[in-house]
């Protein structure tokens, strides 16, 4: 046997590679003459030690799920869709205007018709770059992340123009009101005696997120469509040889991407701020791009890199916090560290191991 | 294992002890960072002078995303600080839910103005300081032509820019005025390399005075127009020392003395509206030795003449704020 064992592959190198993250971050930490026991302890306590920090990280693990889906949508077809930042920003608008039309009366009225508005203007921002890229070879990066901007420069236009609430100098529109709140983790869980934190974001976004990536799974592997889209992916000239439309491919595969990354307006716009707000998507849109290549671009993978950059996100608040001599620079450092270790950096560890479990292998053959 | 056990336990004991601590005050800083040398830095200053007085210690923040002005804010008041005082009107929501569950803290907003009972909101009259620069500024200059960038292009930021050019336009209505906004989102605030090119852009337009009003980017915006030898403009805290006799004055926001008010009255935080302008000692210009040799005899006879004229009355700048728009251009 020339291969190592599966539960190595799977447990064991992630979990060498988050120690020797750790390891390395801590020496930066002990560098600046901290405790790095204690960075460790907040961090992780932070992130999963109460009800709180698991619905705070839970809550940034749901918006990673989208962008990380929407952009592994679009690389199966080999289309590098760096616009998941802008058509979020464009998702939120369509979302607000959704729930800033109509006087909902429940939110599961609400939130279907918000769903549609979310994608449909996420998927609207990304069709003109697909649009471009399919029929006139505009590259699909460029487009893209120029389209990022000019969704930036639309939505402060909107917030300090039209949709901007009265009689006040936040960029903003006004709150959406009751019949659009979605229930937070609190609510969902309280009739079954389960005790959540009230203060925590998380909502039932977070099951629409494992829901959308479920659906992803299934489009991917389980359909003619993402079977076009794959083979477009690995080789262009062989699905025109096989008489698939290759212009087809691309503006589905981004319609869909542009759509799932839309939808991370259910969870912030719908589901925490109540309101649209200037710049929610916060950079969630790119780091969509590291989880869904830490992911492997596979549903299962993305959903748990978004759970381990969640973890970061919400574990870096209460080291902050708890830490006050570390900055908010530093804890980007260690933020980072660790994502280069788990992400790039994984065959660093796995060649020496899989010779180690060949070499002991052989010894025991 | 052991080992690790009672270091758990250690760092546990310490964090609550750490938590449970009397009511200290508590700062929460705006995404630009307290050391943005200028709103939150100033911010940052009235707390350590309040420290430095009054031997007290505080607490402090520096959010890092848009979720975490809740968080930061009911964590504050959970952990039982009071008065929690922060800068900046995003917090404006936040605060008005975060208030409500906390009838018993007191916070104060800088620069917003939050309807509770247990609020104090404060804010100043940006448009009639940046008159006072804008009418220095088009002394000073000999292109006849000045600059203004902003950070983030919101209304708060158009006022700044409306009082300027009315300033710039009473001492010399031929004046051009180049106006530029850094950007569109908050990194905005943050982003001096931007403010560098702005600047580089609006001296080969011919300005040789440029007012930057855009929090850490006017970092950028000062360092440029020394390098270049041009005039800048600085705001919110005292500006002038960074780049000495290349600063013309610094349009002052007194932010420190707003936190260090509300740091004094601790937990008898007056609440209410606060408005601090020219009038009060809430905005003013910045002489000292590092700009006395610019400004002139006649900037500054002009210049307290004109902020006399703005305390009694007798002069109103137009607030861009109070009906979005601008009489000049």
């Amino acid at each position: 046997m020339d291969k190592m064992p599966r539960w190595a592959d799977v447990a064991l190198i992630p979990l060498i590679n988050i120690l020797l993250a750790f390891i390395l971050a801590g020496l930066v930490v002990l560098a600046i003459g901290q405790n790095p026991f204690d960075m460790v302890y907040f961090m992780i306590k932070g992130a999963l030690g109460s009800t709180r920090g698991i619905g705070y990280t839970l809550y940034y693990t749901t918006n990673f799920i989208f962008t990380g889906l929407a952009f592994s949508v679009a690389m199966h077809a080999k289309l590098f869709n760096i616009g998941g930042e802008g058509q979020a920003a464009v998702g939120g608008i369509g979302t607000a205007l959704v729930l800033l039309a109509v006087p909902w009366p429940h939110w599961t009225l609400a939130l279907p018709f918000a769903v549609i508005g979310a994608a449909v203007f996420g998927a609207g921002w990304a069709a003109i770059p697909a649009y471009l890229q399919a029929k006139r070879g505009s590259h699909i990066v460029i487009t893209t992340i120029m389209f990022n901007f000019i969704a930036g420069a639309l939505s402060i236009y909107l917030l300090n123009g039209v949709l901007k609430k009265p009689d006040q100098q936040a960029a903003e529109t006004r709150q959406f009101g009751d019949g659009a709140h979605l229930p937070t983790f609190n609510e969902m869980l309280s009739p079954f005696g389960i005790e959540f934190s009230k203060s925590a974001p998380v909502n039932f976004s977070f099951v629409l997120a494992i829901a959308a990536a479920v659906l992803v799974w299934l489009l991917i592997w389980r359909t003619r469509l993402g079977y076009d889209i794959r083979a477009f992916g690995n080789s262009e000239s062989a699905t025109a040889y096989a008489g698939i439309s290759s212009v087809r491919v691309t503006i589905i595969a981004m319609l869909i991407s542009g759509g799932l990354s839309g939808l991370l307006a259910i969870n912030v716009v719908m589901g925490e701020a109540e309101r649209l707000i200037l710049n929610f998507v916060e950079g969630a849109g790119f780091m969509g791009i590291a989880v869904a290549l830490m992911g492997r671009n596979h549903p299962f993978g993305i959903v748990l890199a978004a759970f381990l950059f969640g973890m970061l996100n919400q574990g870096g608040f209460e080291l902050l916090w708890e830490m006050p001599g570390i900055s908010r620079e530093m804890v980007l450092v260690i933020q980072a560290l660790i994502i280069i270790f788990t992400g790039a950096l994984v065959n660093m560890t796995r060649d020496p191991l899989e010779r180690f479990f060949i070499r002991m292998n052989k010894r025991a053959g | 294992m052991t080992f690790m056990k009672s270091l758990l336990g250690a760092t546990a004991t310490l964090a609550l002890t750490a938590g449970a601590a009397f009511a200290e005050p508590a700062m929460i800083y705006d995404m630009g960072g307290k050391f943005d040398k200028s709103f939150n830095e100033a911010a940052y200053n009235g707390t350590q002078r309040w420290a430095d007085e009054t031997g007290g210690t505080f607490r402090e923040f520096e959010i890092t995303s848009e979720a975490q002005r809740e968080q930061a804010l009911r964590r504050f008041a959970e952990e039982g600080n009071n008065p929690i005082v922060m800068t900046g009107f995003a917090f404006a929501s936040a605060l008005e839910t975060v208030a409500a569950d906390f009838p018993d803290t007191k916070f104060a907003i800088i620069d917003m103005v939050v309807d509770q009972p247990n609020v104090r909101s404060v804010v100043f009259n940006e448009h009639e300081g940046s008159y006072l620069v804008g009418m220095m500024a088009a002394m000073a200059s000999e292109s006849d032509t000045v600059g203004f960038i902003g950070g983030m292009d919101i209304p708060l930021i158009r006022k700044f820019a409306c009082g300027y050019v009315q300033g710039v336009k009473a001492v010399n209505p031929d004046a051009t005025v180049i106006q530029n906004m850094t950007g569109t989102t908050p990194a905005a605030w943050n982003d001096p390399v931007k403010g560098s090119e702005l600047t580089k852009a609006q001296i080969a337009q011919g300005a040789d005075i440029v007012y930057a009003a855009a929090g850490g980017t006017g970092v950028g915006v000062l360092q440029t127009a020394a390098d270049e030898n041009i005039l800048s403009i600085g705001v919110d805290s005292n500006q002038n020392y960074l780049h000495p006799g290349q600063v013309l004055t610094s349009m002052m926001k007194r932010v420190d003395n707003a936190v260090y008010e509300a740091m004094s009255m601790g937990e008898d935080l007056e609440t209410g509206f606060n408005v601090m302008g020219v009038g009060n000692g809430g905005i003013s210009f910045a002489v000292d030795e590092y700009n006395a040799d610019l400004m002139t005899d006649a900037m500054l006879a002009a210049g307290y003449k004109a902020a006399l004229d703005i305390a009694t009355g007798a002069l109103v700048v137009h607030d861009y704020m109070s009906d979005n728009s601008c009489p000049v251009e």
